[in-house]
């Protein structure tokens, strides 16, 4: 009986502290609940709908629009133009950003203006980023085919259109991964350089040997975050492209798909059944990536 | 010696010729872009002769002109709206959830923030036409609520806030429990101004993310009177693709007050940026 009754003056303070975490933590939970994990059961139930014209209610249609995204050329041809666009800018955007990371880690002069140069890009919005790029490959009167006098259809030929909308994503996101790679070298300690340094081991020699290694969990986080956010590019896409445009197919990828399909074209049914699609690529490349951190990443 | 001297010294130049390429790269869009908003329409197509500088003068009232034509006054208001309030929502939210999660005891702690760590995980085009259809039956289309309305909460932050609080010495609080200091007040007074790195950088993440999201503004806020600034530029756009000059000076208007606040705030961007890692 005594034991149980000091139980209880704890649980005065449990409780007190209980109270205050419940309702510390109520608004963010409730919100996600209500802004996240409600819209995800939501999504689905509409992927199984057919959307119903003009406010009357959705029909129940079974897997019947999956079949349509699934049969549709566009759904995996807009998932290849997808994977395209993420093959040139991750590897890319990470290199060039770890290169001139490790520039700027080096004690030179000058290297905080270099820094806001390379960072300038991720202040800006997109869809301004990709007006000004829209205007540099403009084939009349663009400055790119007039300094290099070429006449090179940089984003309405479908051969190369795909690529000149990745050199603009990987020109974008440069800076961002060059200052999370920054912070990543700083936590290297110098010690191992200057070990090296007395070993006479060159300045390339050290960037495999020490810096590769050491600086493969920055390098691992900035390829993941990046992949993703390759993998579900729009705004590029969609400023860039007009719909007029005749490489818009080879470019387009699967969220511009899903935008258009779920917000011009108002099918919400067939939209949620593409984004269905893209979170179960998504789910299934983020797996594969983390089998592979086990395997690529060198944890000291 | 001396021979390990004069490889420093090609190193060094060869590393200076490569930062000053690439910033030259960098800086090529945004000098173009300027360059032609300070042009009439007629230089800027012109070919032959090619131009890279204004011809007849530097025509600033293009400025005036697209201000005016596009009710920037409008843009600016509604983009600084969703902003403040975004990142007023974000901040309160996470900074209580986070204290609670990094400090506090409560059955179900766990579950719960099992919850916050799989929101993050989750991509966030799964969430978007749900959210459209409850703007929609909130009547909130076309309004700052319905702008602020994703980003009311988050998870990002919350993670990223209890990590902060997570780091903080454990004898502060004590000291000031046995004070006789409630939770409520120990949070307010002791714990959150402890973690205000966390909080500029979760504040400055949300801003950015806010004024560069295009998707959302474009879906709920259809009339350029209500629209944001990344959506409206998609707007004009649509409307005077052709006068290059108009739309070079639109854009220049819309990143101007983002690359200024970057430019003073610099270290603040770079290390916010650095720390939260997040996901732009």
């Amino acid at each position: 009986m005594r034991e149980k009754r000091t139980r209880r003056k704890i649980d005065a303070a449990e409780k007190n502290e209980m109270l205050w975490g419940y309702a510390f933590v109520a608004p963010t939970i409730i919100g996600l609940i209500i802004l996240n994990f409600y819209p995800v059961i939501n999504t689905i139930w509409q992927s199984l709908c057919k959307t119903g014209d003009f406010g009357r209610g959705n029909t129940f249609v079974g897997i019947k629009n999956y079949q349509a995204v699934l049969t549709a050329g566009e759904t995996w041809h807009s998932l290849w133009n997808t994977i395209k666009y993420a093959l040139i800018e991750v590897p890319f955007g990470v290199a060039i950003a770890l290169v001139l990371a490790v520039f700027l880690t080096k004690k030179l002069k000058g290297t905080s203006a270099f820094r806001t140069i390379f960072f300038l890009p991720m202040v800006c919005a997109p869809a301004a980023v990709a007006m000004v790029w829209k205007w540099l490959y403009n084939q009349q009167f663009g400055l790119l085919n007039n300094i290099f006098h070429t006449n090179i259809a940089w984003i309405s030929d479908p051969k190369i259109a795909w690529i000149s909308i990745a050199i603009i994503g990987v020109w974008s996101i440069i800076g961002y991964n060059m200052v999370l790679f920054i912070s990543g070298l700083q936590e290297i300690p110098g010690d191992y350089y200057e070990a090296a340094e007395i070993d006479g081991a060159s300045g390339i020699r050290q960037f495999f040997n020490i810096t590769v290694p050491l600086l493969s969990p920055t390098t691992f986080f900035i390829v993941q975050t990046r992949v993703i956010g390759a993998l579900t590019v729009f705004d590029l896409m969609f400023m860039v492209m007009d719909t007029t445009n005749v490489a818009l197919q080879n470019v387009q990828s699967i969220v511009y798909l899903f935008y258009t399909y779920a917000f011009t074209n108002g099918n919400k049914g067939y939209g949620a059944a593409l984004v269905m699609v893209l979170v179960v690529f998504i789910m299934l490349v983020t797996r594969i990536m983390q089998t592979a951190e086990k395997k690529l990443v060198y944890h000291a | 010696m001396k021979a390990q001297y004069g490889k420093d010294r090609a190193a060094k130049v060869a590393m200076y010729v490569v930062l000053i390429i690439m910033a030259f790269i960098m800086l090529v869009p945004f000098v173009w872009m300027i360059l032609t908003a300070l042009k009439t329409n007629q230089e800027a197509i012109s070919v032959d002769p090619f131009y890279i500088f204004p011809q007849s003068g530097w025509h600033w009232e293009n400025f005036v002109t697209v201000w005016e034509s596009y009710n920037f006054v409008i843009l600016y208001k509604n983009t600084l709206l969703m902003i403040f309030f975004r990142v007023l929502c974000a901040c309160l939210t996470a900074t209580m959830a986070g204290y609670a999660f990094g400090r506090l005891k409560f059955p179900g702690k766990n579950f719960l923030f099992s919850l916050v760590l799989i929101q993050m995980m989750i991509p966030s085009q799964i969430f978007i036409i749900p959210q459209y259809l409850m703007v929609n039956k909130l009547g909130w289309l076309g309004t700052t609520a319905g702008l602020v309305f994703p980003g009311a909460v988050t998870a990002f932050g919350t993670y990223l806030l209890k990590t902060g609080y997570e780091g903080l010495p454990k004898d502060l609080e004590e000291a000031a429990a046995v004070d006789g200091c409630n939770i409520g007040r120990r949070f307010l007074s002791i714990m959150m101004p402890l973690t205000r790195s966390s909080m500029i950088s979760l504040g400055i993440f949300t801003a950015l993310f806010a004024f560069k999201d295009l998707m959302w503004p474009m879906i709920i806020c259809t009339d350029p009177k209500t629209t944001t600034l990344a959506a409206g530029l998609q707007k004009m756009q649509g409307q005077y693709g052709s006068d290059y000059p108009a739309m070079m000076a639109a854009a220049v208007l819309a990143i101007v007050p983002m690359v200024i606040i970057y430019l003073i705030f610099q270290k603040q961007f770079v290390e916010g940026i650095a720390t939260s890692g997040g996901k732009l």
